[in-house]
């Protein structure tokens, strides 16, 4: 099935995240009118109920618009956007942060280690 | 009212009791997985409502009513065992399930069929397993059913069958029906369905919706089955 789920997380926070992602990457461009709920689910290969859920959660945190009988749109709140890919880019950060310093690296270290993959010609990076 | 209910349900085969004072409500609208190992009382809980067995004691209803022909009307049922007559080719199947259902859309089954890219004269007998199976769920599905009971839909095929039924599943269903799907296969299933019914030893050991699960218990319901059905 098209999208694959951990076993930790419940379903539901899952999708969530993954709509999240897509919103952040300007995959479901801003202001753009969502699938509707089944074919999302059926997209997802989830139960419609679930995939109800995680837009109802979307919709909550003021990232998606329902619009009565026009379907769900993505906020074209540039405030909201620009918050949300700080808080996802906060999660990744503090993620590597996390992995790092469990094999034994300084904070230091770790910068160093970032700012020099950031300086490493573009070619060295590519093959990456 | 629920869809389906059982009250104090027991059902024995001689000395063995298969099912021990089963209740059990589950509403219209769902999915709903019903997993346990082997011997668990499965598809006996299935037989019964669909009235291949009768209960020993105790009650199940479907829609209000005791299993029946009025029950059979509004369930789509599909057995864990080849059940089409298997000298039908897909056109004499369609004329039958018409002749017996009146909630069957033909529609749906033909186009099911031709997107499987299934035609002709072939009897369902001479087809592929992993064909026929799917077979049997387009028409299966094909019904605008109240309560489809699955027995065991995706045992023994592929990957990428198991897919197809799933997804064929989801696709179809009537959207206020009730979806019951039993299966050792939880991981495959787990993420179409809302909740999950454990039978052991014919008991129900859990009954829960899947996501409350996950959050209450950090682990999938596969992950927790193997927990609590642990063989060592």
């Amino acid at each position: 099935m098209a999208w694959n789920f951990n076993d930790n997380a419940p379903i539901y926070l899952q999708i969530v995240s993954t709509l999240k992602g897509n919103i952040a990457s300007g995959a479901y461009p801003p202001g753009s009118r969502l699938p509707s709920v089944r074919d999302l689910a059926m997209e997802a290969g989830v139960n419609p109920n679930t995939m109800q859920r995680a837009l109802a959660e979307l919709e909550r945190s003021g990232l998606v618009n329902s619009q009565r009988t026009a379907g769900r749109f993505i906020t074209q709140d540039a405030e909201a956007l620009t918050r949300l890919r700080r808080s996802m880019s906060e999660q990744i950060i503090s993620e590597l942060f996390a992995r790092l310093r469990a094999l034994g690296m300084s904070d230091a270290q770790i910068l160093e280690a970032v700012r020099q993959r950031t300086v490493r010609p573009l070619n060295d990076r590519l093959e990456c | 009212m629920s869809m389906l209910e059982c009250r104090a349900l027991c059902k024995n085969y001689g000395s063995i009791q298969a099912l021990k004072n089963i209740d059990l409500a589950l509403d219209s609208g769902r999915i709903v997985g019903l997993v346990g190992p082997n011997g668990s009382g499965k598809t006996t809980l299935i037989k019964l409502a669909q009235h291949l067995l009768t209960p020993t004691s105790g009650l199940i209803t479907i829609d209000g009513m005791e299993p029946g022909s009025e029950t059979k009307a509004i369930v789509s049922y599909l057995p864990d065992r080849d059940f089409l007559p298997q000298w039908m080719n897909l056109e004499q199947l369609t004329g039958f399930y018409h002749d017996f259902f009146a909630d069957f859309n033909p529609a749906k089954s033909a186009d099911m069929l031709s997107a499987l890219g299934v035609t002709g004269a072939m009897p369902i007998g001479k087809m592929s397993k992993g064909t026929r199976e799917k077979v049997q769920l387009i028409f299966t599905m094909s019904r605008e059913a109240k309560v489809y009971l699955l027995d065991e839909p995706i045992a023994g095929v592929d990957p990428a069958t198991r897919d197809y039924i799933l997804r064929t599943i989801l696709s179809n269903y009537s959207e206020n029906a009730l979806v019951l799907i039993s299966t050792h296969l939880i991981t495959d299933v787990e993420p179409i369905l809302d909740e999950v019914v454990f039978l052991q030893n014919g008991t129900i050991a859990l009954h829960e919706n899947v996501d409350s699960l996950r959050e209450r218990t950090g682990k999938s319901v596969d992950g927790y089955f193997r927990e609590v059905y642990r063989c060592w």
